[in-house]
């Protein structure tokens, strides 16, 4: 069996409601569960990134990215090992307010893990990290134990190493269409 | 123009399908789609409007229409069912490639997702079966989603199209301007051809000792069945075809060594994994025509001519593939090979046929029982239609039959539904392909069992007047699965058996001429007085009813265990 590997998918689509169905439904045909899902306007003006982390095969990925190519509105689509990527996650913790000063180990996870404190008030505070899932995941886990009011992550967000050359594509269709 | 100016939606439609050459649709009213109705009733000079007695009905008819002709069919419905009604159709669309839009009408915007009556997300569940779908929900958008819409259902690889439009959008005044699209930045349908493959390509037939072309409708979509033809003939190479690409080049064509796949010929099939480079134009290795994909042409090279990206690679690994529009990578590739012939390669295609000829052939079309065949229908219906005829057939056994055994001279002649496998296909799909191609003798051949899935469209072809003509080959059994029941099941039939109705008596209740055949000696005599009708006719042939389609691929196993008995 081929061996599966953590994929970062780039999709660059036009905005247009319901794409979002076209590409989750590529993966729900073929029984893909999805880790994570990001989208946002990237830095081409009506033009959505998407970023959407996979464990498959290579042989599985090249597969499905084509078809979400082949997609009308999606301009171009990618995917990257992590070793192509830089990327992070964002983590948010929210804790009794209480614990912060009773509790003085919980000063020292949030200054050890480079963690920072974004809210406080008198009932809670969150603690907002970010950085690789491993370390949002230690953080989690040092903080379980004096009780988590919530708890929440962000997808993976992830810029390629490599050119993605995405305005070159859309320029070139401009020169077509003037000729 | 004058009268463009603060138009309603609905008009903005109708004008919309003028300007792309519209002057055909299928369809059914509904309450969400009156305004646009109302429009037809206006202009119903420019657009004529086919009344199909079901949705499916419509879009089966569009998808004929569009097979036969070559353009874009269009189907029209109300919201909720209506809506949903199409799905089968544009699925069927979607899987064989055929260029479609389907027009839906929706709640008004207001409304949307408040559960409104006859709302359904119809662009949510067709999402998943459409090249593209659009909701307008404002006037002016009817004229930009339409112009996509065409250019997309047809370009390219075509596919379905579907565009949901809110009452209120239907209702809008607005001044109507109509572009036609010319390009999207975001899709790229042809690719461009890398001449490095072409001669890549050509070296490897120039080489070949034993090569194989399989073609399929890919052929028949670029319209380049001359290319194709000056290929095959160049090249000298023995040519078979997927159900699909049937009559791309002629059934009697010397180097035409028929059909590959489940239920193809035994020398294509055997010959597949013997040759030593497939070429495989325009068809996409579905399982029916590969088998077990482990063991499917292992030895030999291959070659794939493709249009579409994702089929590289999806199911069978490919050595050379050559993306593009075949019509070109076809021309360029006949300027690089050199003019060869096959002698001793080609016997062996002669002598399996001949091998499959004394165990299956001769058996079908001049049976020593009593009972009719299908085969010996089918070659009727040839010899009396002198093999000029469309041939559209549903799905199951009688369709693998009139594939086999049809004599096909012209391109597009052979319409059917291969890779969805719908049955109640052929009835409708038979009246949109007669309006395709009005000066064709069009004939449905459909089994008992799909004739009765769409069976009210007889409705359609009584008022519209269709002369179209209508065999029923009927075996009282849902045959092809009878057949796996025989075959893999302990000749169990579970729920396979049909009770039917007198077919003859329902056709007349529909005024339509219809008889019915139970004796050989009636047959040609029969189809005879079928095929000089000017008016549509239906014929019902009583066959035999537990007769095998041979030769056959057992499910999942390799094409070189083919099966003839």
């Amino acid at each position: 069996m081929e061996k599966k590997t953590l994929f970062t998918v780039s999709i660059y689509t036009e905005n247009n409601v319901g794409l979002l169905n076209r590409i989750s439904a590529i993966f729900l045909k073929r029984h893909i569960n999805i880790e994570s899902f990001t989208t946002s306007e990237c830095e081409i003006e009506n033009v959505f990134r998407f970023i959407i982390l996979v464990e498959m095969t290579h042989s599985g990925i090249n597969k499905v990215v084509k078809q979400i190519e082949k997609q009308v509105d999606v301009i171009k689509a990618f995917y990257h090992t992590d070793e192509e990527t830089i990327f992070q996650e964002t983590a948010l913790y929210k804790v009794k307010s209480n614990s912060l000063f009773e509790e003085r180990e919980i000063q020292k996870f949030i200054k050890k893990s480079n963690a920072r404190i974004i809210t406080v008030n008198p009932e809670f505070f969150v603690i907002e990290k970010t950085g690789f899932r491993n370390e949002t995941d230690k953080l989690y886990n040092d903080l379980a134990p004096y009780g988590l009011l919530q708890f929440t992550r962000s997808g993976r967000i992830a810029v390629t190493k490599s050119k993605m050359g995405i305005s070159e594509i859309l320029n070139t269709f401009k020169n077509q269409k003037k000729k | 123009m004058k009268n463009n100016k603060n138009i309603s939606g609905a008009e903005a439609v109708i004008k919309s399908l003028i300007k792309e050459n519209v002057d055909l649709v299928f369809g059914y009213p509904g309450g969400a789609i009156m305004p646009v109705y109302d429009e037809f009733f206006k202009f119903q000079d420019k657009v004529h409007h086919v009344l199909t007695r079901h949705e499916q009905g419509a879009v089966h008819a569009a998808q004929g229409y569009a097979r036969s002709s070559g353009r874009v069919g269009v189907a029209i419905t109300t919201s909720g069912p209506g809506a949903t009604n199409l799905v089968t159709g544009i699925a069927d669309a979607q899987i064989d490639s055929t260029p479609i839009v389907c027009i839906t009408g929706q709640v008004s915007a207001h409304l949307l997702g408040s559960d409104a009556f006859q709302e359904t997300d119809i662009i949510g569940i067709s999402m998943p079966v459409t090249k593209w779908s659009y909701q307008i929900t404002k006037a002016s958008e009817v004229p930009v989603a339409i112009a996509k819409a065409f250019y997309i259902a047809k370009s390219g690889r075509p596919g379905p199209v579907l565009i949901d439009i809110t009452k209120n959008a239907q209702f809008e005044m607005f001044d109507f301007n109509y572009k036609k699209c010319i390009g999207i930045r975001s899709y790229s349908p042809i690719p461009k051809i890398d001449k490095n493959k072409i001669l890549d390509a050509a070296k490897l037939i120039n080489a070949a000792k034993k090569p194989l072309i399989v073609w399929g409708q890919g052929v028949i979509i670029a319209n380049a069945e001359k290319e194709f033809k000056s290929f095959v003939e160049k090249s000298g190479i023995p040519a078979a075809w997927t159900i699909l690409g049937a009559s791309a080049l002629p059934t009697s064509h010397e180097l035409n060594v028929g059909m590959v796949g489940m239920h193809g010929n035994y020398g294509p099939n055997i010959l597949t994994n013997q040759c030593d480079l497939l070429i495989a134009i325009g068809m996409r290795f579905d399982d029916r025509v590969t088998g077990d994909t482990n063991s499917y042409a292992k030895q030999a090279k291959i070659i794939h001519l493709e249009i579409d990206p994702v089929e590289i690679d999806k199911n069978i690994k490919v050595d050379v593939p050559v993306l593009g529009d075949c019509k070109e990578s076809l021309a360029m590739l006949s300027k690089n090979i050199k003019t060869k012939s096959y002698k001793n390669w080609l016997k062996i295609f002669d002598d399996l046929m001949k091998k499959e000829f004394n165990k299956v052939i001769k058996n079908d079309l001049s049976p020593k029982k009593k009972g009719l065949t299908m085969g010996e229908s089918i070659i009727a219906i040839n010899k009396l239609t002198k093999g000029k005829a469309i041939i559209v057939s549903d799905v199951g056994q009688h369709q693998m039959v009139a594939c086999r055994y049809a004599n096909f001279i012209e391109s597009r002649s052979n319409i059917t539904s291969g890779g969805l496998g719908t049955m109640g296909f052929a009835l409708p799909a038979a009246i949109g392909a007669k309006m395709g191609a009005p000066k064709r003798e069009v004939v449905a051949v459909i089994g008992d069992g799909g004739y009765q899935m769409t069976i009210q469209e007889l409705g359609t072809i009584f008022q519209h007047k269709l002369p179209v003509k209508i065999v029923i080959l009927n075996n009282d059994f849902l045959g092809m699965v009878r057949q796996w029941q025989e075959m893999f099941f302990d000749k169990r039939y579970a729920s396979t058996e049909m009770v039917n109705p007198d077919f003859v008596s329902i056709a007349k209740a529909y005024f339509l001429d219809s008889e019915k055949v139970e004796n050989r000696s009636d047959l040609e005599p029969a189809v005879k007085r079928m095929v000089e009708s000017k008016k549509p006719y239906v014929l019902e042939i009583c066959v035999e009813k537990e007769d095998n389609v041979f030769p056959m691929i057992p499910s999942g196993a390799s094409v070189s265990d083919i099966r003839l008995e």
